[in-house]
């Protein structure tokens, strides 16, 4: 039996090859055309807010930008002027107690997940609870931080915080730089064992300099979050209308300023003066993240 | 010659045996790394323990009961979060639906070769963006031009359609509509990244089979590239959702922080964690129990759905992986 070309002259009358030229009008064609033309305008909408938020912060927050927002206290109730300088090395302080808890700890877990024990239990589990950490609601790590460093020390403090952004912090850094460790060629490594070397210092003659860009993004990645964080430091930092540094000491175990919870506490007060330099606080909240993040994306963009 | 080739002509040696200090540096450097890994495990038991420990006292005083109870006086001391579960569950739901439509068409729309190169990059960005700026901000935001934005709209809604139960009350200021609409455009970044690595992950030859046999573009995306990638894009959905569920400072500036249970879109209303963050500061020895109750209520209902999220995100990897 001969099978039939359905491309064949004489069937071409009984199957009704479609017409191959496009036509606009036709159902499906037309279809086609609005969908995409839905497509644009949702996409152009989905983009109204970002640039309603960055006009929001330059219109309304960039003319209060002046040095005295950095050097000055946030002023009380009625008072005019003021700033926010004790709020900006809050937010670094914090954010630098939660870097120097979760940054190490991070980094040799990822070794870890990715160089010593890739397909073991540990490692399936560790990586399964730090992607489910991503998802940790902020307002909890500050619960969890409350409980454990609150409660026990007897008051709010920077650390406190720290713990809070900590955890945070840590699922970013781990995954991020597991990531990026287990990129390297294997060639490099072998060629480092075959010298003679342990796998710690295969690991830090090769794979923690190799990786080291993807490391670094991670880190960045972490910090710009941290440092937009407001939940965890409500009730691990409060509040502080005082210098971190006070007659020449730290006020480590103290109630300590940030950015983010000034915004919030400004946002709700029924004067101007505060409004306005919430706005600004914002804009200088937002300029931090976004440094954050280009670092980030520079750092990432070195390749192996 | 390089110095290899030269060291082993000459005889020289260029490598040795790791010596005794070596091993134990070795040694105490991989011990560190594992406790390192461990801490990870232990850090997610310590959570739950912790917070579960505090919250005991209020367990066995409050019972289940405290779940469908719809009070929260400090005074009276009798707390009940049914308000509160309501709210998280609904402004979740609504940014969902919201959220999704729009991260779910952004990352059909950077996926499926609409933009040429620049522009492509260019919303790119503002999802990026989007995901960076922090949540406070966006509730600022929110409360002075969301919600002026929004009221002539609520305004006029309410008086024409007041029958509808979502518009039978009129917008005071705060409310459960603003606070979806800001937590959608918080969780619009991580449904369309998602949702996009879930399209990359479609090979591409299913993709060019579809066009072969004369299917259009959107015929392409709705009945081949979308029911392809669908677990991934459910995944996206839940793992969304997990993000709304959680999400504090929008909702704790925005919904209004009204302890009741209301069908309207206009009304206040108020979230688990938004009840964690206004009253935590000022809790009192007997209302800590109670708090850290609703952290674990919070908490269970967000790594149940943060799991499931994962579960199906490595299920469909999996699978494409397979399939490839």
């Amino acid at each position: 039996m001969s099978v039939k070309n359905p491309f064949d002259k004489e069937n071409e009358m009984s199957i009704g090859i479609p017409s191959l030229e496009r036509s606009l009008f036709e159902p499906r064609a037309l279809v086609s055309v609005l969908l995409s033309g839905g497509a644009w305008i949702t996409a152009i909408i989905a983009s109204i807010p970002l640039f309603s938020v960055l006009y929001g912060l330059v219109v309304r927050g960039g003319h209060r930008l002046s040095l005295e927002v950095f050097t000055e206290l946030p002023p009380a109730g009625f008072e005019e002027g003021g700033g926010f300088g004790n709020a900006i090395v809050g937010t670094l302080v914090t954010v630098g107690f939660g870097a120097i808890i979760s940054i190490p700890i991070g980094i040799m877990a990822a070794i870890f997940l990715a160089e010593l024990e890739p397909d073991g239990k540990v490692a399936f589990a560790a990586k399964f609870c730090a992607k489910t950490l991503t998802g940790l609601p902020s307002i909890l790590a500050g619960v969890f931080a409350y409980a454990m460093v609150v409660l026990t020390t007897g008051t709010y403090s920077a650390p406190a915080a720290g713990v809070a952004l900590a955890l945070l912090m840590l699922p970013t850094v781990v995954l991020t730089a597991e990531e990026s460790m287990r990129m390297i060629p294997v060639n490099m490594k072998n060629a480092a064992y075959g010298m003679g070397c342990t796998r710690s210092q295969v690991i830090w003659k090769i794979v923690l300099p190799t990786a080291l860009p993807g490391v670094l993004t991670g880190v960045m990645l972490a910090i710009a979050r941290a440092a937009g964080e407001t939940a965890p430091l409500l009730f691990t930092a409060l509040f502080s209308n005082y210098w971190f540094i006070e007659n020449g000491s730290a006020q480590v175990m103290a109630p300590i300023a940030s950015l983010s919870v000034l915004i919030y506490n400004f946002s709700g007060m029924p004067y101007e003066n505060q409004i306005e330099l919430a706005w600004t606080a914002s804009l200088v909240l937002v300029l931090m993240v976004l440094t954050f993040n280009i670092l980030a994306r520079v750092l990432g963009r070195k390749k192996v | 010659m390089n110095a290899f080739e030269q060291a082993a002509s000459t005889g020289e040696q260029i490598s040795g045996p790791p010596s005794q200090t070596d091993y134990l540096l070795d040694r105490s450097f991989r011990g560190i790394a594992t406790v390192c890994a461990w801490f990870i495990l232990i850090i997610v038991g310590l959570i739950m323990g912790e917070i579960g420990i505090k919250a005991i006292p209020a367990i066995s005083e409050y019972h289940i009961g405290f779940l469908t109870g719809t009070t929260w006086d400090v005074n009276k001391q009798t707390f009940g979060i049914l308000p509160e579960i309501w709210g998280t569950l609904y402004s979740s739901i609504l940014a969902l639906v919201i959220g999704g439509f729009f991260g779910i068409t952004m990352a059909i729309f950077l996926t499926q070769d609409f933009l040429p190169a620049p522009l492509a990059l260019f919303f790119r960005t503002v999802v990026e963006l989007l995901a960076a700026i922090p949540s406070v901000v966006y509730g600022f935001w929110g409360i002075f031009v969301v919600i002026p934005f929004i009221r002539p709209l609520a305004d006029w809604l309410h008086t024409e359609f007041s029958w509808i139960p979502i518009f039978s009350t009129s917008l005071s200021g705060p409310g459960m509509l603003p606070a979806a609409l800001v937590l959608s455009i918080m969780i619009l970044p991580t449904i369309a990244a998602v949702s996009q690595d879930a399209l990359r992950l479609v090979p591409y030859r299913i993709k060019e089979a579809a066009y072969g046999l004369g299917a259009n573009r959107w015929e392409v995306i709705l009945k081949v590239m979308l029911p392809t990638a669908s677990t991934g894009i459910f995944g996206a959905l839940v793992l969304g959702f997990g993000r709304a569920l959680g999400e504090t400072m929008a909702l704790a500036m925005l919904v209004g922080n009204s302890n009741q249970l209301s069908l309207s879109l206009f009304s206040p209303g108020n979230t688990l964690a938004a009840l964690l963050a206004l009253n935590f500061p000022e809790a009192g020895e007997r209302e800590i129990p109670v708090l850290m109750y609703v952290a674990l209520v919070l908490l269970l209902i967000t790594f149940a759905v943060n799991m499931a999220g994962t579960a199906i995100m490595s299920l469909t990897s999996n699978q494409m992986k397979a399939g490839k």
